[in-house]
């Protein structure tokens, strides 16, 4: 392999707890850590190296499972098992508690933004998605409940420029929701996958999506326009297996490069390129860099920084955050 | 949980505790790498109480030393566990039992696999789901009448 993947750094980020989640702010600067102390940690670049700029607590009273930045930077929605979602505001270097959302029945398992930044989607074990409406007055509504899940919801992304949102589950299954006459309606269900699905994620145009799963494969889907007549119809155009020795908990499409990159409970970070030339109906997708052994335990979460090419951030149940540079072939 | 007076199974078959694991000279050698077997994670569980009876899951054959496999250069560690009855409500608690104590004990880097013997539980397959889904156990460990029922287990019992 020509590619490498080499080790930026490593913090020590939720000391005696799981990390989580990590997550980038869109200007790539600031990075969002998560975790089982109950904390959100915002860690920020001092020189060459990353340090924790702040802590925020008190927000929640169990595990902080996710986080989610609006697409303006200004908010950070942080997901919990608490059962509420903590909307915070930036202000100047400092964030503060600005509403808490409630109404899940149990662990609130992930929140993600709409591309417009009006729409929030959170998920929870409970089987629901919600989808809530923020106004300019930083109200926030609940405008539509959906159960098209039979089990615990893990996951919700946002396609990256419309109203389209997905959300994966332990029923195996991937739902895609769309508005039609001021409700939301499941418009297409992606069965493929043979046990939970943990993530998903849009590639940058938004005709594809990348999901991973307890089964130990990772799985690319595309729109099918022959099959739409009025409903979205997706189709699993590639399967990635052989490759993954454990549950696969993430994946992310970097929108600069396009590299796919898996998080693995074999403690493994990988990065996947698609070939040249490949026949978008059957693409392939080669292993272009892997470090087996990137963390001391699981790794929970892979995150793309979106200005700086190749830049990537992991976390894992040993509390710890590994920084990556993706080096291509040139 | 059953309402604590109606019992399950009410008469389960108890079977005979294994005697104590006999040292060998390397055990106590500190200069001989020394990998955990399987003798070692089953003394582990071994002595898990049952939640329904004053037994221990070794007396009454829920688990058994050649039901554990490790591989301490893999870091692996897999558990098949057998509930007394086919239709079993505890089957989950008691499989959760066994991973908090081995998720307790054993070093960080061990990943540990619970699951029901093939064929002896008649919802074997959600069991193991849930079992195999840490951000479940996670939750459920933050739940403190269930971990509290969890430590129960765990608690020593003179025998």
């Amino acid at each position: 392999m020509k590619e490498t993947l080499s080790s930026v750094q490593k913090l020590s980020a939720h000391p005696d707890s799981r990390c989580w989640s990590v997550r980038w702010n869109p200007a790539g600067t600031l990075l969002a850590s998560c975790g089982g102390d109950k904390t959100v940690r915002i860690w920020g670049r001092e020189g060459g190296s990353w340090t924790c700029k702040g802590v925020l607590q008190d927000g929640h009273q169990r595990t902080v499972r996710k986080v989610a930045w609006s697409p303006c930077g200004n908010y950070l929605a942080s997901a919990s098992f608490d059962a509420t979602t903590c909307i915070w505001k930036k202000k100047n270097d400092d964030f503060e508690s600005l509403t808490v959302l409630e109404g899940h029945e149990n662990e609130v398992k992930c929140v993600a933004w709409a591309p417009s930044g009006n729409l929030l989607a959170t998920c929870s074990r409970d089987k629901s998605v919600w989808i809530w409406e923020v106004d300019e007055e930083d109200d926030y509504e609940c405008v539509t409940v959906i159960n098209s899940h039979t089990q615990d919801v893990k996951h919700v992304a946002w396609h990256p420029n419309q109203e389209l949102l997905a959300s994966a589950s332990y029923d195996n299954n991937i739902c895609v929701y769309k508005e039609e006459d001021d409700d939301w309606e499941c418009c297409a269900t992606l069965k493929g996958h043979t046990s939970t699905v943990w993530s998903l994620c849009f590639d940058a145009a938004g005709r594809r999506l990348a999901s991973c799963s307890d089964d130990c494969t990772v799985k690319i889907w595309k729109e099918d326009p022959s099959q739409s007549t009025q409903d979205l119809s997706w189709k699993c155009v590639c399967t990635l297996s052989g490759y993954h020795g454990r549950t696969v908990y993430d994946v992310d499409w970097c929108a600069r490069t396009g590299a796919l990159a898996t998080a693995c409970g074999d403690d493994g970070v990988r990065v996947f390129k698609e070939e040249d030339g490949s026949d978008p109906e059957q693409p392939v997708f080669c292993l272009a860099a892997q470090v087996t052994r990137a963390h001391g335990q699981d790794v929970n979460c892979v995150s793309w920084n979106p200005k700086e090419a190749g830049l990537l951030a992991s976390c894992s149940d040993d509390g710890e955050i590994g920084i990556w540079q993706f080096h291509e072939e040139q | 949980m059953s309402g604590g007076t109606h019992l399950e199974n009410a008469n389960p078959i108890i079977f005979q505790r294994t005697g104590e694991r006999l040292l060998t000279a390397t055990d106590e050698d500190e200069n001989v790498h020394d990998p955990i077997d399987d003798r070692e994670i089953f003394d582990l569980i071994r002595t898990i109480n049952d939640p329904e009876h004053p037994l221990s899951l070794e007396e009454l054959n829920v688990v058994e030393q050649v039901r554990v496999k490790v591989n301490d250069g893999e870091s692996t560690v897999d558990i098949e566990f057998t509930p007394t009855i086919p239709h079993c409500s505890m089957a989950t608690l008691i499989g959760l039992s066994i991973k908090v104590k081995l998720l307790r004990c054993l070093p960080s880097r061990f990943k540990i696999d619970v699951h029901i013997t093939p064929g002896t539980h008649a919802s074997e397959e959600a069991v193991n789901k849930q079992l195999a889904d840490k951000e479940r156990v996670a939750a459920a460990l933050e739940n403190s009448s269930l971990l509290e029922v969890v430590n129960q287990c765990l608690s020593i019992r003179s025998h």
